[in-house]
């Protein structure tokens, strides 16, 4: 699968090309976006769900006619988790004649293609490339390193801990608190702001632990757990995602430790596994833009319809968001050109996929929607679908409403004439 | 603190345990064949794949012992009709072979089982905490691995050291031509060892499985450690590569639960500039370098005592 995916990445372009020689018109019939993630290496089991889920939504919108009558077309590029790499691939892309890239596995990835981007457009004007983040949550960003050509579906880092943080406020059983991240430029995001804000809205809660671990290169965390315990904790924040999630849930369990888990990806691959083992039955939080379970009719079809499909959850709700707001812009801008649906996107508001309006701030293109915190455990009727086979599912605990995730941001954007 | 200390030293043996049931066949393949075996933790991986399977269908127990035969047969077979045909082009082409046999076993892996973890549970019958020391349980399951791995320490030192196989194995690892002279197939020796080593390694992969995720790149993740393991040791020392485990299992252990750092050892007297242009390296703590802890006695041992800890050889 994973040779025939490298060989269609390596494939497409050339045929892209050979289509953009043999006249314009030909490229003009679809509307191709470059889909840049891991497709190899740590990072595919994560990126392959992404590209479904992307390939799911174009299909979704072909369905209807497409995106001003033009047909959607995923293109999948591996980037090996690599910001080198990703470059390559997006040059390959764009002489393909793609026009708008998405990426969302890694900040650093994330930071490399939109810096290209921009410059790539301000040498080729009439060329322009767009690019759709999806996950890549640091919040520089859309802050100091903010960039006309990139927009953020996904929350930052900073407003996804507002949220957690703004309910661990109301949770008073809360006392001591551990961190437990992965060390790298989120990880130490998630660290920094936790202790911020934790400071500034409950003063009395004592940081008992601050970790940083390598990421992914962890087997084994007892002697982190042994660690967690032996400060006293009670709660434990973590940014953690992908088997740095689920091993340190499956060592939590062994050791019998019991305390809250708040967490930005307890959702990802293998964590609702590893939360069922550990059998710590709504003990587990964690902050998204979406959840299976809320009861909002067009988002259960969506969760139903790729559930059929493919044997996964639909862990990327934004991804809809975009899909569905590409096409919303492309039809207010009437036209499918990149720097006419930049600025039909500014500002624009939205009803995501979730209920509820969002709207994509102008001021540095980081979309701003309802956050949700949910807890994982045993389901109740209102709670129709599971995760990962566990029989178990997630129950909403609190939603927060668009304006009070706002957060002011220190870009300065910097727009074509 | 004293808590810590002995979950510390438990979670330290333990890794180390299992660290030593892969290198053990690790290190007599490659004192045997002269050949670092690259896809020795991918026979880790197989024999929890099978272990899952195996387990899926008729429970554990026949899985715990099933995999380990099976994963052993293909060790055998790629001995056999692999390793033994490239031999001929020597040493550089054997490792080329048993690096891209890593991947090919990875790339299988991936066809049958995919590339998100599997749900392997531990067993049961052994799914209760064995003990509980100041509040922490220790999980009846770990207490079952370590069992596991001393058995078959005590099972593997005694057929090297008394019986009639492990003087000829002892021999065939200094002086194979001799020990064709002498009328013995030494052909058959090493695919015996071979299969042997990458079913020890199955074995770790069977009972490893459940306590750790089972998923398509734990090879990679546990590959590294072991060459580091076999060099610190000692090439084809079996005593060599117990305490060099053990070591690497305690010291990464202990490593995670120190929190100094280079500020906190200095304190009033770190020099100005550390909290200025050295402020990286300066603050981060013990546990943070932890993982690289390994390599680093790796590269200590490589300069001076490059024959490893209990190695007789310089090599």
């Amino acid at each position: 699968m994973r040779k025939l995916m490298t060989a269609a990445a390596f494939a497409l372009p050339i045929f892209g090309a050979l289509a953009m020689s043999g006249g314009a018109a030909t490229a003009q019939e679809t509307l191709k976006i470059g889909y840049i993630d891991p497709l190899s290496g740590g990072g595919a089991s994560v990126g392959e769900v992404g590209l479904k889920t992307f390939q799911f939504l174009a299909d979704e919108l072909n369905a209807k006619g497409g995106i001003q009558g033009k047909k959607v077309e995923i293109v999948p590029l591996d980037n090996k988790t690599n910001p080198q790499e990703s470059l390559i691939q997006a040059q390959k892309a764009i002489d393909a004649g793609v026009r708008y890239i998405t990426q969302g596995n890694g900040s650093a990835v994330a930071g490399a293609l939109s810096d290209f981007v921009t410059k790539y457009n301000e040498r080729n004007p009439g060329k322009e490339v767009l690019f759709f983040n999806y996950a890549a949550v640091d919040p520089v960003l859309t802050n100091d390193k903010c960039s006309f050509w990139h927009f953020r579906w996904d929350a930052n880092s900073d407003i996804k801990m507002e949220a957690l943080t703004n309910y661990m406020k109301t949770a008073p059983a809360i006392k001591n608190v551990y961190l437990i991240n992965q060390d790298y430029s989120f990880g130490q995001s998630v660290r920094t702001t936790a202790r911020a804000m934790l400071a500034a809205k409950r003063p009395d809660i004592k940081i008992v632990g601050d970790e940083l671990h390598p990421l992914l290169k962890i087997t084994d965390f007892a002697p982190y757990v042994a660690k967690i315990k032996a400060s006293g904790a009670d709660t434990v924040v973590t940014g953690n995602w992908g088997q740095d999630f689920a091993l340190l849930l499956k060592a939590a369990a062994d050791a019998g430790l019991k305390v809250g888990w708040y967490t930005y990806y307890a959702g990802g691959t293998g964590g609702p596994t590893a939360v069922k083992q550990a059998n710590l039955n709504h003990q587990v939080f964690a902050v998204g833009e979406g959840i299976p379970n809320v009861d909002v009719p067009g988002a259960q079809a969506v969760e139903k319809a790729l559930r059929a499909k493919y044997d996964f959850s639909l862990f990327y709700p934004r991804a809809v968001n975009e899909m569905r707001m590409l096409a919303a812009a492309a039809d207010k801008a009437k036209s499918i050109d990149p720097v006419k649906v930049a600025f039909a996107l500014e500002g624009m508001e939205f009803d995501v996929l979730h209920g509820g309006k969002g709207v994509m701030r102008k001021d540095d293109h980081q979309f701003f929607q309802p956050i949700y915190i949910a807890s994982f455990g045993e389901r109740t009727e209102k709670e129709p679908f599971d995760e990962e086979k566990t029989g178990w599912g997630w129950k909403l605990v609190a939603r927060i409403d668009t304006p009070a995730t706002m957060l002011p941001t220190t870009c300065k954007m910097e727009r074509p004439n | 603190m004293l808590e810590l200390i002995v979950i510390s030293t438990l979670n330290g043996i333990l890794f180390g345990m299992l660290l030593f049931l892969m290198a053990s066949g690790l290190t007599v393949i490659f004192s045997m064949l002269g050949v670092l075996n690259f896809a020795h933790a991918s026979f880790y991986m197989l024999g929890a794949f099978f272990g899952f399977q195996i387990s899926r269908w008729l429970g554990f127990w026949p899985a715990l012992v099933i995999a380990p035969l099976l994963a052993g047969a293909i060790g055998a077979g790629v001995e056999r009709f692999g390793l033994r045909r490239v031999h001929k082009n020597g040493h550089v082409a054997e490792l080329l072979f048993t690096f891209g046999l890593a991947f090919v076993i990875e790339e299988v892996v991936q066809i049958i089982w995919g590339k998100s973890p599997v749900d392997f549970r531990v067993p049961p019958l052994l799914d209760f905490p064995a003990f509980t020391i100041f509040s922490t349980n220790y999980p009846a399951y770990k207490m079952f691995m370590l069992l596991v791995s001393i058995v078959i320490f005590a099972g593997l030192l005694i057929v090297l050291k008394k019986t009639r196989i492990g003087l000829i194995v002892q021999a065939a690892l200094t002086h194979p031509h001799m020990v064709g002279h002498l009328g013995h197939n030494v052909g058959r020796i090493f695919m015996l060892v071979f299969g042997v080593g990458t079913a020890l390694a199955a074995v770790a992969g069977v009972i490893a499985g459940p306590a750790l995720v089972t998923q398509s790149n734990m090879a990679g993740l546990l590959g590294p450690i072991l060459f580091v393991v076999v060099v610190v040791g000692g090439l084809g020392s079996l005593p060599g590569a117990f305490v060099a485990s053990l070591l690497i299992g305690l010291v990464q252990t202990f490593a995670v639960s120190m929190n100094g750092s280079l500020a906190g050892a200095f304190g009033p007297l770190s020099p100005d500039y550390a909290s200025t242009w050295l402020s990286d390296i300066w603050g981060v703590t013990i546990a943070q370098i932890a993982p690289i802890m390994p390599y680093l006695l790796l590269v200590l041992i490589l300069i001076f005592r490059p024959m490893g800890l209990l190695g007789t050889r310089d090599t």
